[in-house]
């Protein structure tokens, strides 16, 4: 349980958000040239970072607009939140 | 060769104040080369180095562990054994261990406290009823023991839970599989690894995995706390470390780790003699048997390897509790701690090969895995020493994410642990 510092609304208690798990997968630009190798690795497979995680929460009982964290989920510490379709403000630590 | 416990042993031992009994397991350093390594000394890990060296003789193994074994989710759930799984594959997994579970005292010469004091499973809605009913036929068609309650008989099987038409989610009937119930978690990993090392099996504590060597797509050894150690096979079982481990290796798996909470009360006088579950209003309680009410709550919504989790979890599961059990409704809760569990998407564990060749994992074990630990060492021994799965875990390979052939377990694991 953490505090989080929504773009649009400012700083909420985590429970009015809703996590939505690793950032920047794409979507595969041409689904139907997909092995089904890459589609498990687009679907399933996933970094499970213990260190610093980039990834999406929307504000759900909020604002509802998506937007990007980057946590340690080591200590849940949240580094920083930047929109969708911004460059991350940091690459890694 | 160890001493047998027995109850002369005890009389004998209680004669010199306890202070002259046997070690149960040494404490080695490692040597330089192992034939296979098992990386965790939780219960699944310690079961499958017991059933390496016992059924296929492989003895020169190594357990490591970062802790002290038995220290993490083996020591942090909440101790429920059942096998009433929905789909043929995960109904012979599970109901393979729950039949070692009938055993395993005896076999270990050690008492792990298993407990057939039978699993409830609560229906609240039509859905629910629907769900469970098939449920029930299922395991019946796979020669598990399942009957169906309805509310009068849920209430007489458990008199204490509030069976009134009027609450929020009245109780509209439930599955109660009489086979099932608890065991004593830290017994388990004990038993375990006794029984393991009395066939050789060097159990390392305190020794942190930094790294895995690779030559190829062949594993080397471990580069640990304690130096490099060589070996040809390498079992990962680390449960909410495995992606951690994987990292390590250069390959992902399908896994979310995330914080699962549980608490138990201040110890009282017997007062439910079984385990009921509710998966519609997420509450599970049984009792311990130092009189503890022991209580699952939920997972955490994101990945966290903290092992705290909200308190908003909590609170959620004790108003269902309080709402199910009103007479619970002025007892003070004793403990909360939280363990990382490793998720699959379709909530059904891995026991598998990899890419790589002498890399294995036993992972994926989600909020369910200590029900399984005798039945998932003994696979994932035979799948290590034969270099291929047992009929009974071929349906859990890492490939299903490909093929698209999932175990999708969600209703009979989602809550229910």
């Amino acid at each position: 349980m953490f505090i989080i510092n929504c773009p649009y609304c400012g700083e909420r208690d985590q429970t009015e958000f809703s996590c939505g798990g690793e950032a920047h997968i794409e979507r595969p630009k041409q689904p139907t040239e997909l092995s089904d190798d890459q589609w498990a690795e687009y679907l399933f497979m996933r970094k499970n970072i213990k260190g610093i995680q980039f990834e999406r929460w929307n504000h759900i009982h909020g604002c509802r607009k998506w937007f990007n964290v980057i946590r340690d989920t080591s200590n849940d510490k949240i580094h920083a939140v930047y929109k969708m379709g911004e460059k991350p403000p940091i690459k890694s630590l | 060769m160890k001493n047998k416990y027995s109850i002369f042993s005890l009389i004998k031992n209680a004669f010199s104040g306890h202070e002259n009994w046997q070690r149960a397991w040494r404490d080695p350093e490692p040597k330089k080369e192992y034939d296979a390594i098992i990386i965790g000394g939780g219960g699944h890990g310690l079961a499958t180095a017991y059933y390496l060296a016992k059924k296929h003789k492989i003895n020169n193994i190594a357990v490591v562990e970062k802790g002290w074994i038995g220290g993490g989710n083996t020591g942090r759930n909440t101790t429920i054994i059942r096998s009433n799984y929905l789909w043929d594959a995960s109904a012979g997994l599970y109901d393979h261990a729950l039949k070692i579970w009938e055993g395993l005292s005896q076999e270990l010469n050690y008492n792990v406290m298993f407990s057939q004091r039978g699993v409830m499973n609560l229906a609240h809605n039509l859905q629910d009823v629907r769900d469970l009913k098939r449920r029930t036929h299922a395991n019946r068609l796979n020669g598990i023991d399942a009957v169906w309650l309805n509310t009068q008989e849920v209430k007489k099987f458990c008199p204490i839970i509030n069976t009134s038409p009027n609450i929020r989610y009245p109780v509209l009937g439930g599955t109660l599989q009489k086979r099932a119930g608890t065991a004593r978690h830290d017994a388990v990993a004990w038993g375990y690894a006794r029984g393991a090392d009395e066939m050789g099996v060097d159990i390392i504590q305190n020794c942190e995995v930094k790294g895995i060597k690779r030559n190829g797509n062949e594993v080397e050894g471990i580069e640990t706390t304690k130096g490099f150690i060589k070996t040809k096979k390498i079992g990962v079982v680390a449960a909410g470390h495995s992606s951690v481990i994987a990292n390590m290796a250069g390959i992902r798996l399908p896994l979310e780790s995330k914080p699962l909470q549980a608490l138990v009360s201040e110890p009282v006088k017997p007062i439910i003699d079984t385990v009921v579950m509710s998966n519609a209003v997420h509450a599970y309680v049984s009792q311990s048997d130092k009189g503890e009410l022991v209580i699952g709550a939920g997972t955490d919504s994101y990945v966290s390897y903290t092992q705290k989790g909200s308190h908003n979890i909590v609170e959620e599961t004790l108003r269902a509790i309080l709402e199910l059990y009103p007479i619970f409704s002025r007892m003070k809760m004793l403990r909360q701690w939280g363990g990382i569990v490793d998720i699959c998407p379709d909530a059904s564990p891995i026991i598998s090969k990899t890419q790589i060749k002498g890399l294995y994992f036993n992972c994926g074990w989600g909020t369910g895995g200590f029900k399984a630990t005798p039945g998932s060492g003994d696979l994932f021994a035979h799948t290590i020493a034969n270099d291929e799965p047992h009929k009974l875990n071929a349906a859990f390979n890492l490939n299903r994410f490909v093929s698209g052939d999932l175990v999708d377990e969600h209703g009979a694991a989602a809550v229910a642990h």
